[in-house]
């Protein structure tokens, strides 16, 4: 298992739009996909998983992937959060 | 064959198949099945034709309204793949053998009560996505018809019950040729709506959504309020040619598009028209509007789900006023609450929405929504001529209040080095009879009045405009509110100030008459009764409607107004 920590710089959070985003990055892999906030974990591939967590601005939040293309995971899902400026 | 009396809410005529944007039956009963394997099959069956139609929609939202729009539906998609909401509802399929329908519905109601149940707005707007979804699989799986308006892709005429903002938006211009509702009167939004996009509607019908199917023939008359139902052939030409007609009456009327308006006997008055976005001004300029009398700035905060910033407020601004090229632009600040919610502001729900917390209200107590609009306001102030007034106000204190703020935003903007213009027009909606009975004392503090009909009437006589049970008691030309209407220009004029008006009744071709007799200044109307009412004015002498409507004043029922109306004013 592979875990990355990140933190929010989207003014809006991971909300609406950057939700779907990752969750549609997530979905590519065939890893299970966890994120980590304050404590509660949600499967990433979940969109209504990674809403509940109503993650704003400045949050620290934590990816963990297990699988066989789990650092593949990790990486791209970096990368989508950097490329789309959500988060570093 | 049948037929239907509503109310003509927006003048033409269109003759084509129904469109019923009708919710359809969802209900349906807790079964026990036997098969597990079969029901989990019927239910991966409803979820990808859901998926399929939304992805159909998706596309054609991303190709007509842009990305942005197009991001709900992308979001809807995900709920439907959503592993987290699938797996559960397979499970109780199997493990409590209950039908599809009974176990989505389970499923998805305790998300939508836990979303409901976060503090925040966003989050509980999110419920209502699953909502949607969840309605739009439940009806695969019952086998019915599910209307999706963005797909509309023939010639309709779009039968419901109510139209709401939203599903206007979705209705695409090229082929909705008309629309029929069972509730609703010339002022509620689908009306205006209609007026705006120049689609012709009856609205009130009360039953056309039981009377009319799916694919019937229907004629809707704007102009005198009818529904026909699957006519006769001989029906279907008389109207063909009375749709001729108006075209060629409109053709006449297009004539007009550069004229000024000058009463039979030379007097000047203003024609302007009602917006609720930039899209409107092509409207405004083809039908010669002289001015922006109305910009209902609502349609901004409406649809969305969160407060529209400064930035997006002064591009619309902007827009408006380089659009008009100089001509005065009246900005109507928020004015939200009654008939007009916002879910994101989360405000409690009231006994009384049209007594209660909104527009200016609302405005002075949320001063951070109010002082980000006033600052969008004052920064696009130096690209046109920009005239500022305020909804709703009861007292003058109310008046100050709201003027303060803008004062003090002006001086922080001009302090920040931002260019505002040094003359900005300052007045109020005059709609609570309060105001209209003081007009005199506002007439001193404000540069101008606007007449708000539409809610002056509801207050006048204490009938709830959306209540059609007491909709005999919309009467503009009761002599009371005629009364209201003199004070106020008068008031305005003592004080060389100017009244206009902005109701639907500023483009009444039976008020008009009346209007030009009290002396109204400017009339602000749907920027497609402008020609109709320039033309109307061009025949009628400013001094015989003084005496018109000094006789008006003195009568004391709306029938003998009127009757008075159409022998002095040669209307039919």
């Amino acid at each position: 298992m592979i875990v990355k920590e990140f933190k929010v710089i989207a003014d809006t959070g991971i909300h609406a739009r950057p939700a779907t985003l990752l969750v549609q990055a997530a979905s590519k892999f065939d890893s299970e996909i966890q994120l980590e906030y304050k404590g509660k974990k949600v499967n990433l591939k979940s969109i209504m998983g990674v809403m509940s967590l109503g993650i704003g601005q400045g949050a620290d939040i934590a990816i963990s992937a297990e699988g066989n293309d789990e650092q593949d995971a990790i990486n791209g899902l970096a990368e989508t959060l950097k490329t789309e400026g959500l988060a570093e | 064959m049948s037929f239907l009396q509503g109310i003509a809410a927006s003048s033409g005529i269109a003759i084509a198949k129904a469109y019923r944007l009708v919710e359809p039956n969802l209900s349906f009963e807790k079964t026990t099945i036997d098969n597990a394997e079969n029901e989990i099959s019927r239910f991966q069956e409803a979820l990808n034709k859901s998926k399929g139609e939304l992805d159909a929609i998706r596309e054609k939202a991303n190709k007509e309204l842009g990305a942005d729009k197009a991001a709900i539906f992308e979001a809807h998609l995900l709920v439907l793949s959503d592993p987290e909401l699938i797996a559960p509802i397979e499970d109780k399929i199997k493990t409590e053998s209950v039908n599809a329908e009974f176990a989505l519905k389970e499923t998805t109601d305790m998300f939508i009560t836990m979303f409901e149940s976060m503090d925040n707005e966003y989050m509980r707007e999110r419920a209502a996505d699953i909502r949607d979804v969840t309605k739009r699989v439940l009806a695969h799986l019952l086998g019915v018809h599910l209307a999706n308006p963005s797909m509309i892709s023939e010639e309709v005429v779009v039968v419901a019950e109510d139209l709401t903002p939203s599903d206007t938006a979705q209705l695409n211009r090229q082929f909705v040729k008309g629309f029929t509702t069972d509730i609703g009167g010339r002022t509620s939004h689908s009306a205006i709506m209609a007026r705006s996009l120049e689609i012709p509607a009856v609205v009130g019908t009360k039953k056309a959504t039981e009377e009319i199917q799916n694919g019937d023939l229907v004629i809707v008359d704007g102009l005198k309020g009818e529904i026909h139902i699957n006519p006769t052939p001989e029906l279907v030409a008389s109207y063909e040619k009375t749709a001729a007609q108006y075209e060629e009456q409109k053709a006449e009327w297009a004539k007009l598009v550069n004229e000024k308006t000058v009463s039979a006997d030379g007097v000047h008055v203003e024609l302007a028209a009602n917006i609720g976005t930039p899209n409107d001004l092509e409207g405004v300029i083809n039908n010669g509007g002289e001015a922006v009398g109305l910009y209902r700035t609502e349609f901004l905060y409406m649809g969305r789900d969160q407060l529209p910033t400064e930035d997006e407020q002064f591009e619309s601004y902007k827009a408006v006023l380089e659009g008009m090229k100089g001509k005065p632009v009246v900005v109507r600040t928020l004015d939200i609450g009654g008939d007009k919610e916002l879910p994101y502001l989360d405000l409690p729900k009231e006994m009384n929405p049209f007594l209660g917390f909104r527009a200016i209200r609302l405005c002075l107590e949320e001063q951070d929504i109010f002082r980000t609009q006033l600052r969008a306001l004052l920064r696009a102030s130096s690209y046109g001529n920009l005239k500022i007034m305020f909804p709703m106000i009861a007292t003058l204190n109310e008046f100050r209040a709201a003027k303060a703020l803008l004062e003090e935003e002006k001086a922080n903007l001009i302090a920040e080095g931002t260019k505002v213009a040094d003359k900005i027009e300052l007045g109020i909606m005059v709609e609570i009879p309060s105001t209209a009975v003081l007009a005199d004392q506002f007439a001193k503090e404000v540069d101008f009045f606007s007449i708000g009909t539409n809610d002056l009437i509801q207050y006048t006589m204490a009938a709830d405009r959306m209540n059609e049970r007491v909709s005999y008691l919309y009467q503009p030309y009761n002599p009371s509110i005629l009364r209201l209407i003199k004070m106020v220009i008068d008031a305005a004029h003592k004080e060389g100030k100017w009244a206009g008006m902005c109701g639907e009744m500023a483009g009444d071709e039976t008020a008009i008459p009346l209007l030009l007799g009290l002396g109204l200044d400017e009339f602000s109307m749907s920027a497609t009764s402008i020609l109709k009412a320039r033309s109307q004015i061009l025949h009628l002498s400013k001094t015989e409607m003084e005496e018109l409507a000094a006789k008006a004043l003195q009568m004391s029922t709306t029938d003998e107004v009127m009757e008075a109306v159409k022998a002095a004013a040669k209307l039919s």
